[in-house]
């Protein structure tokens, strides 16, 4: 093997006019504005257009008021609650497309895919009109409200008092939701792949030998669907965790996410070194998960 | 082998579709307890269909299947007394041989004790010990086998099915398997029943065999008796190689018969066939069941053929292709009628294979019992 297509070491030039373009995109467009970002954060405001980076771990200080902290612990709460919902409601839909007839496996995948290519905007307004007091959900339940209703008058019963609007939106309940509509297609695709690749006969093998489905389901699937696990719990959790624009929209008063927060000091408090010095502490979260999960994936591998 | 002759598993009418397509139509066979039972047939004719029916992986779309006495057919496979060695072997690999082959007795809720002697035994059976803590990852395809194996043996099951268990193994290999597996089964004394394409595999370790075709029995009989009288076109092509030439039943009485074949010549046997006099009927003659000679050799060849009428049971030809395969020479031949039948001979000395060569005139003949009429 002595193509020089083989070895980049013995063929430096090339390879350094093939990689420097993205090395210079990253490095102009990633790079130096986190970089700068980073800096912020350890400065102060000058003025109103004005940053002194000065060294000061004020911003930090601030950040670990408990007002910042509990958002953060909240934030925590909701992407781990979405996570573990989209799992729930996701492994069955894995596991549903893998078993079904091949031909319709790319239209089940095209369904889950299918929100992926709509703008954010769009899905999250159009879930919100769904879900407002005067929506399909409100009117459907109120249906079957005056259904229940008149099926008492029929037996003789008094029958139920007006209709009262639930109140969908506006609540810790909604963002979840929302947040579980958006990310789902994010655990559903590595669970799918993880469960596709699954020997079916390992499950026939397993029922064979006496296991019932639970039985199977626990000591075969799960464990050999591990990796898909890890990775869609990982491919969830990070993105829910910095959501913006679901909490911003879905959520009440109570129900803001870090993001928003961050947001707030960038735009309308105008306290950019605080909102880098939040921002950054999210990264810093965000990197130890990650952190953690290959860690376990390299225990794996040496195992 | 001392066999009990009770059935363990009786197969009642059984038909399976999936959709438009029969995979299995209407078969009804009965498989002896401590037999080793080959379902042999070409790719898609049922076989599998049928073992996985009888593991309770497919339902009967009619028939019943009855396994020691009880009817399955409301019976999941986690429930039945049979296990299976998957085709794949199917070991799971993310447990060690140990975990994989403790794993039905883990669930059936079997002690610590127990499950560790068991293991250990089931592991001996299949000549493993000092695998133990070895992930299946680090084995090879035999040694994952025998995991499958000891992991369905140590169930101690009434039947265990064997789907196409040596086609992944290579030649050596598999022949080693073939005596292992007739050897674990005389010492277990289960009833193995196998799925199999390929017929040395059938014939090499079955008591009994069915030969399936287009989801049906073709032929249920022991190895020789598949080879030796098969039932049909289809089992004398699907088991060995064979000649078949067509032609018209002349004579058939209790201790004789002849079939006049155009392609071939006058064939004379030495019993009789019960089939409608002037019926047409086809003639398989095995090529191992020819003997070949120079054409001067005439007199040979007359005195060799006298235990049938002159002029039968000879033909002549010439050799149109031949391939040296160590052991025995297969020669291809034209007959004068211009059809090809195929002739194999020993190689019983080390210069045998260069008595004949590509062009050479040569006249054949075979003993009155080597040719077997088949009506269908």
């Amino acid at each position: 093997m002595s193509g020089a297509l083989q070895d980049w070491k013995s063929q430096k030039k090339p390879f350094a006019a093939v990689v420097s373009a993205p090395v210079f995109w990253l490095a102009l467009f990633f790079v130096a504005p986190m970089a700068i970002v980073w800096l912020y954060s350890f400065g102060q405001n000058a003025g109103p257009a004005d940053i002194e980076i000065s060294g000061t771990l004020d911003n930090y200080k601030r950040a670990t008021e408990w007002l910042y902290v509990s958002i953060f612990l909240k934030s925590f709460a909701v992407a781990a609650l979405t996570t573990l919902l989209c799992l729930i409601i996701g492994f069955p839909v894995g596991m549903a497309i893998t078993f079904a007839a091949p031909k319709w496996r790319p239209w089940l995948l095209l369904g889950i895919m299918l929100p992926f290519w709509t703008n954010l905007l769009i899905r999250t307004y159009a879930l919100m009109a769904l879900m407002g007091s005067n929506g399909y959900m409100n009117k459907g339940l109120g249906g079957l409200w005056e259904g229940a209703s008149w099926l008492r008058t029929l037996v003789g019963m008094q029958p139920l008092e007006a209709w009262t609007p639930v109140q969908l939106l506006y609540n810790n309940f909604a963002v979840v939701l929302g947040l579980v509509y958006v990310h789902l297609p994010f655990m559903v695709l590595p669970l799918y792949s993880a469960l596709d690749r699954l020997d079916k006969s390992l499950i026939e093998a397993s029922l064979d030998l006496g296991a019932g489905h639970f039985k199977t389901f626990m000591q075969i699937v799960v464990p050999l669907a591990a990796p898909g696990i890890v990775a869609g719990v990982m491919i969830t959790l990070i993105p829910a965790l910095g959501a913006y624009l679901t909490p911003d929209l879905m959520g009440g008063t109570d129900s803001q996410m870090i993001a928003n927060v961050i947001e707030r000091q960038f735009k309308r408090a105008n306290d950019w070194p605080f909102g880098a010095a939040l921002s950054f502490l999210l990264i810093y979260a965000m990197f130890i998960l990650i952190a953690f999960q290959s860690m376990r994936s390299n225990k794996v591998k040496a195992a | 082998m001392t066999q009990a002759k009770q059935p363990i598993i009786q197969i009642r009418n059984v038909s399976k579709r999936f959709g438009k397509v029969t995979a299995v139509d209407n078969i009804s066979l009965d498989i002896l307890a401590g037999e080793f039972f080959v379902l042999l047939g070409p790719s898609g004719c049922g076989k599998t269909t049928l073992l996985r029916m009888i593991a309770g992986f497919e339902m009967p779309t009619e028939g019943q299947i009855i396994i020691d006495g009880q009817d399955m057919s409301l019976v999941p496979p986690n429930k039945r007394p049979v296990n299976m060695v998957f085709q794949s072997y199917a070991v799971f690999p993310h447990m060690n041989v140990t975990d994989n082959v403790g794993y039905g007795l883990r669930i059936s809720g079997v002690s610590k004790g127990e499950i560790r002697d068991r293991v250990a035994e089931a592991l001996e059976l299949v000549k493993l010990g000092g695998f133990e803590d070895r992930m299946p990852d680090q084995m090879s395809g035999g040694q994952r086998q025998r995991v499958a194996l000891a992991r369905s043996l140590v169930m101690r099951p009434k039947v265990l099915l064997l789907d196409e268990p040596l086609s992944a193994l290579d030649a050596k290999l598999r022949a080693q398997m073939q005596f292992e597996l007739s050897d674990l089964q005389d010492k277990v004394g289960i009833t193995f029943v196998t799925v199999t394409h390929d017929q040395d595999e059938a014939l090499s370790m079955a008591s009994r065999v069915a030969v399936i075709n287009k989801g049906e029995v073709a032929q249920l009989a022991p190895p020789a008796d598949l080879y030796e009288y098969p039932a049909n076109r289809f089992v004398a092509d699907f088991v060995g190689s064979v000649n078949i030439f067509e032609g018209k039943l002349t004579l058939d009485e209790p201790d004789k018969a002849a079939v006049d074949c155009p392609g071939l010549g006058k064939i004379y046997l030495n019993h009789g066939v019960t089939g409608p006099h002037g019926a047409d009927v086809w003639v398989a003659l095995r090529p191992e069941k020819i003997y070949l000679h120079v054409p001067g050799e005439g007199k040979a060849v007359r005195a060799a053929a006298q235990d049938a009428p002159d002029g039968h049971n000879l033909a002549r030809g010439t050799i149109k292709g031949m391939s040296y395969l160590g052991d025995i020479t297969l020669y291809e031949i034209q007959l004068e009628g211009g059809q090809m039948i195929r002739v194999s001979r020993p190689n019983l000395s080390r210069h045998d294979q260069e008595d004949f060569t590509w062009d050479d005139k040569v006249s054949m003949h075979w003993r009155a019992d080597s040719p077997v009429v088949l009506l269908s």
